[in-house]
């Protein structure tokens, strides 16, 4: 029966940015409502109608932020508070659909950038995504430098499943995988220190301001050694949870 | 703007609450009292709800109705364990279970609707206007369908529920504004049914929640119950009666054991005692506090693994928590109060009534939605993750849980075979890795034209409000068309299905005034008798033998009408006993007339 067939064949696709368009900072030319040409950020400032945040204002613009990747925290929190409060849906319930509709939206988008920006490796992730588009390929293959190490611990695993748990070699499989967990999170928390540095780089770079030859291959470096260990990063996060899943 | 209500319907009571000069006050009844037992009776003659309601639970237990929030947006599989325990049957259809009271049968949202219209006419009893809008709480880590059958509860009590909003996070409103307190704070909310911890950081007028985690089949039902099952069975092995049999005598159980609780609170030891079905004999022990606290540990203990929980997911211990807050007649237990006092180190906040903090809560929400209170805003999150079952019955999670609402996420889809015209989506809620193991919340179809296998692009957006309940929307990516999504929930009634049941509830609003005339004529009747027989032991000697036993052969006519169910009878006795007293009333008004003209003249009279 195709119904059948089809009640389960579907796929996911990934969500495609045209990584073009984000560049440029279009904003809205006319208030919905008015008509007026737009001055104001997020509010019309003839007829005072809140606006719609458009697809195209990227994160770090929302909250009025430069793209880096230190950000100060405080500042994060407290940009979102204020936004919070000029576009929760709390303070539209007395106004029209439309607006109503326009907050919902707003809250939704603002809460979504509040999440990505305030995680560091969100945040890389999302300027990766925004400066050379999309890192969500999930690697399905362990780094090179891990590939020994993985097929080993992956063979302890299902050793240390099909043991008796209660035995002398199910207490040996478990203290293994106890010392292969640590070491990974070792390896980890040496990943996420390589990044703070490249994160810190990057922000020199932009900072500089500098746009000659040099610079951009210097840019065009940075983007793809971040993306290296954030992928290897997440493919070890994965392995831990494995692992933490698997000892219990 | 209308007057908004807040409105806390709870598993065992209900309580509603307006904002009066800035502050938010609970609304009695007539007998002063705020609660009104969540209980609902099929009487003879109609529906009643509240305090009348709850004497009908031995009265007549298959057809008095309690705990209704344990089946709301639930299906018959998910109450099977404790079905014993409920002596009204309960069916079920279209994923949605029916409560049987006498004739008809009922969804939950209606048996919630009745709760509600008590509350909505006690509210414009005392506020002398008419209630049409409210925020009503749910417990925070009910999923989609519980909170969409709440909503469904209000429009049926012919309610616009402008907001549905955690009951903890209601708390933390009304204790944040009496003392504008900053940091962070737990609150563990322990109710009837259901249990609730959520963390929230107070800073600046923002109540931002972040993690939420709990259990909604977790509440001072579960302690009664272990006392009752105690009970049960020492009755059975000394008196080798088997209580069960008898649901009147289990709803008696149930009851004392409630009552034995609530008095071991302020006391070490109580009395238990229960007249036996053979109408002669009665049970009766003592009970200790240690006794009821051994008894009943196992389950207060299961509140303390979704507490670690929420502390997890917040990314803070214990030690980071600057105050904690409990809500719920449950934390009334010394117990109680010691292991929260042992997990956060702490000594914890009950200064606020925790039976009335969340409808004071939910009325400070409805005052920031009409525009009173500006300064005060809550950013609350989705308790539990959303996701679509993806091939392999997996589930693909969109929207993790505790994210802040409203949240929204896109997903495009496409097909898989050429030609293929429709996508099938499956909308789940849960942590589990297996689509089977979650909740389903709904199931919809997707229309895509047909096209080669991968070309058609479908967006869907999820989104999930300020309510917590999740609106679904789908567009086309390549024709910018986008298409009216129909979701059919797997656990809920379907919008025509509550069309009906409001149409329905015109017809319920007649049978309970029948039920309200009838209460209210048995309460005149027992007054007047009261004041005749006063007028009677005052005054017999002023009148005729016979006049006298005419007297109080309308009063005995009365007293047995009011026993009876037709409030017109009673009208009717009243008025006879009116009539037949008259001569004792002129009797003792010319008397008093004469007792004071004594002594005086006659030109002074006229």
């Amino acid at each position: 029966m195709p119904v059948l067939s089809e009640q389960v064949e579907f796929r996911m696709a990934h969500h495609t940015h045209t990584s073009g368009s984000r560049d440029i900072q279009m904003a809205r030319s006319m208030c919905w409502h008015c008509q007026s040409e737009m001055s104001g950020e997020y509010f019309c400032e003839r007829c005072v109608k809140v606006q719609p945040v458009s697809k195209e204002t990227d994160y770090f613009t929302c909250f009025g932020l430069p793209r880096r990747l230190t950000i100060d925290q405080s500042k994060l929190e407290a940009k979102f508070y204020e936004l919070s409060r000029a576009f929760h849906p709390d303070f539209y319930q007395n106004k029209s659909e439309a607006e109503q509709t326009i907050s919902l939206g707003n809250a939704a988008t603002l809460n979504t950038a509040y999440r990505t920006l305030r995680d560091p490796i969100q945040r890389a992730e999302y300027l990766l995504d925004l400066e050379a588009g999309s890192v969500k390929e999930i690697r399905t293959s362990p780094p090179s430098d891990l590939f020994e190490e993985i097929l080993e611990l992956q063979e302890t695993m299902e050793a240390y499943r099909a043991s008796d748990r209660a035995s002398q070699a199910g207490h040996e499989l478990r203290a293994q995988l106890i010392a292969e967990q640590e070491a990974l999170e070792r390896r980890k928390r040496d990943m996420e220190q390589q990044l703070q540095r490249l994160f810190t780089d990057w922000d020199t770079l932009q900072d500089r301001g500098d746009a000659g030859a040099q610079a951009r291959a210097e840019r065009d470096r940075l983007l793809k050694h971040m993306r290296d260990i954030l992928s290897n990063r997440t493919y070890v996060k994965n392995i831990v949870n494995d692992l933490v899943a698997t000892i219990g | 703007m209308a007057r908004i209500v807040g409105i806390d319907l709870g598993t065992t009571n209900s309580l509603v609450a307006y904002m009066k000069d800035g502050k938010p006050c609970v609304i009695p009844g007539r007998s002063g009292r705020t609660m009104v037992p969540s209980v609902v009776a099929m009487t003879d003659n109609g529906l009643i709800v509240g305090d009348p309601a709850k004497e009908h639970l031995t009265r007549s237990p298959d057809r008095t109705v309690y705990s209704v929030k344990r089946f709301m947006g639930r299906g018959l599989a998910d109450v099977q364990g404790e079905l014993a325990y409920f002596p009204y049957s309960l069916t079920e259809k279209g994923g949605v279970i029916r409560i049987k009271l006498g004739e008809k049968t009922y969804s939950p949202p209606q048996v919630s609707a009745m709760i509600l219209k008590e509350l909505k006419q006690r509210a414009e009893a005392h506020l002398g206007e008419s209630i049409t809008k409210a925020v009503i709480t749910v417990p925070a880590y009910f999923n989609d369908s519980q909170r969409q059958a709440t909503k469904d509860a209000g429009l049926i009590a012919g309610l616009e529920v402008l907001r549905i909003i955690n009951e903890p996070t209601a708390a933390s409103l009304a204790y944040g504004l009496q003392e504008k307190t900053q940091g962070t704070i737990a609150v563990y909310d322990f109710g009837g049914g259901t249990f609730d911890i959520s963390i929230l950081k107070l800073k600046n007028g923002i109540f931002e929640v972040l993690a939420t985690n709990g259990d909604t089949h977790l509440g001072g039902d579960d302690l009664d119950r272990r006392i009752a099952d105690l009970l049960l069975h020492e009755i059975r092995a000394g008196h080798h009666v088997d209580l069960n049999a008898y649901p009147d005598h289990m709803q008696a159980l149930r009851l004392e054991a409630e009552r034995a609780k609530i008095h071991l609170s302020d006391n070490l030891k109580t009395q238990v005692a229960i007249e036996l079905p053979d109408g002669t004999s009665r049970f009766s022990r003592e009970l200790t506090r240690d006794q009821l606290e051994a008894s009943v540990m196992d389950i207060i203990e299961r509140t303390l693994a979704p507490c670690r929980m929420a502390l997890k997911d917040a990314g803070l211990t214990p030690a980071d928590i600057d105050e904690v807050v409990l809500v719920g007649g449950s934390t009334r237990m010394p117990f109680v109060r010691h292991r929260v006092q042992e997990l956060f180190s702490k000594q914890p906040h009950w200064e606020i009534n925790p039976d009335e903090v969340v409808a004071l809560g939910a009325a400070v929400q409805a005052d920031i939605l009409s525009g009173g209170t500006t300064d005060m805003l809550l950013l609350d999150v989705t308790p539990l993750s959303l996701g679509i079952e993806t091939m392999g019955g997996v589930m693909s999670s969109v929207i993790r849980r505790n994210t802040t609402i409203p949240a929204s996420a896109k997903e495009m889809f496409t097909t898989y075979v050429d030609g293929q015209t429709g996508v099938d989506i499956h909308i789940l809620q849960g942590e589990r890795e297996l689509a089977k193991d979650n909740r389903s919340l709904a199931r919809f179809r997707l229309k895509v034209p047909p096209l080669p296998a991968g070309v058609p692009r479908i967006e869907v957006t999820f989104l999930i409000d300020a309510n917590g309940i999740l609106n679904v929307k789908a567009s086309d990516m390549r024709t910018g068309q986008s298409q009216s999504v129909e979701v059919k929930p797997s656990y809920g009634l379907s919008d025509s299905e509550v069309e009906r049941m409001i149409e329905d509830s015109f017809k319920f609003a007649q049978e309970d005034v029948t039920a309200r005339k009838l209460i209210e004529a048995r309460l005149e009747a027992g007054a007047l008798i009261t004041t005749t027989e006063k007028s009677l032991s005052e005054g017999s000697r002023l009148i005729a033998p016979d006049t006298l036993a005419s007297i109080r052969a309308a009063v005995a006519a009365l007293a047995s009408a009011k026993d009876g169910n037709d409030p017109k009878a009673i009208r009717a006795r009243m008025a006879d006993l009116e009539q037949a007293a008259k001569p004792l009333s002129v009797a003792m008004i010319d008397d008093s007339l004469k007792r004071s003209l004594q002594g005086k003249k006659v030109t002074e009279v006229t």
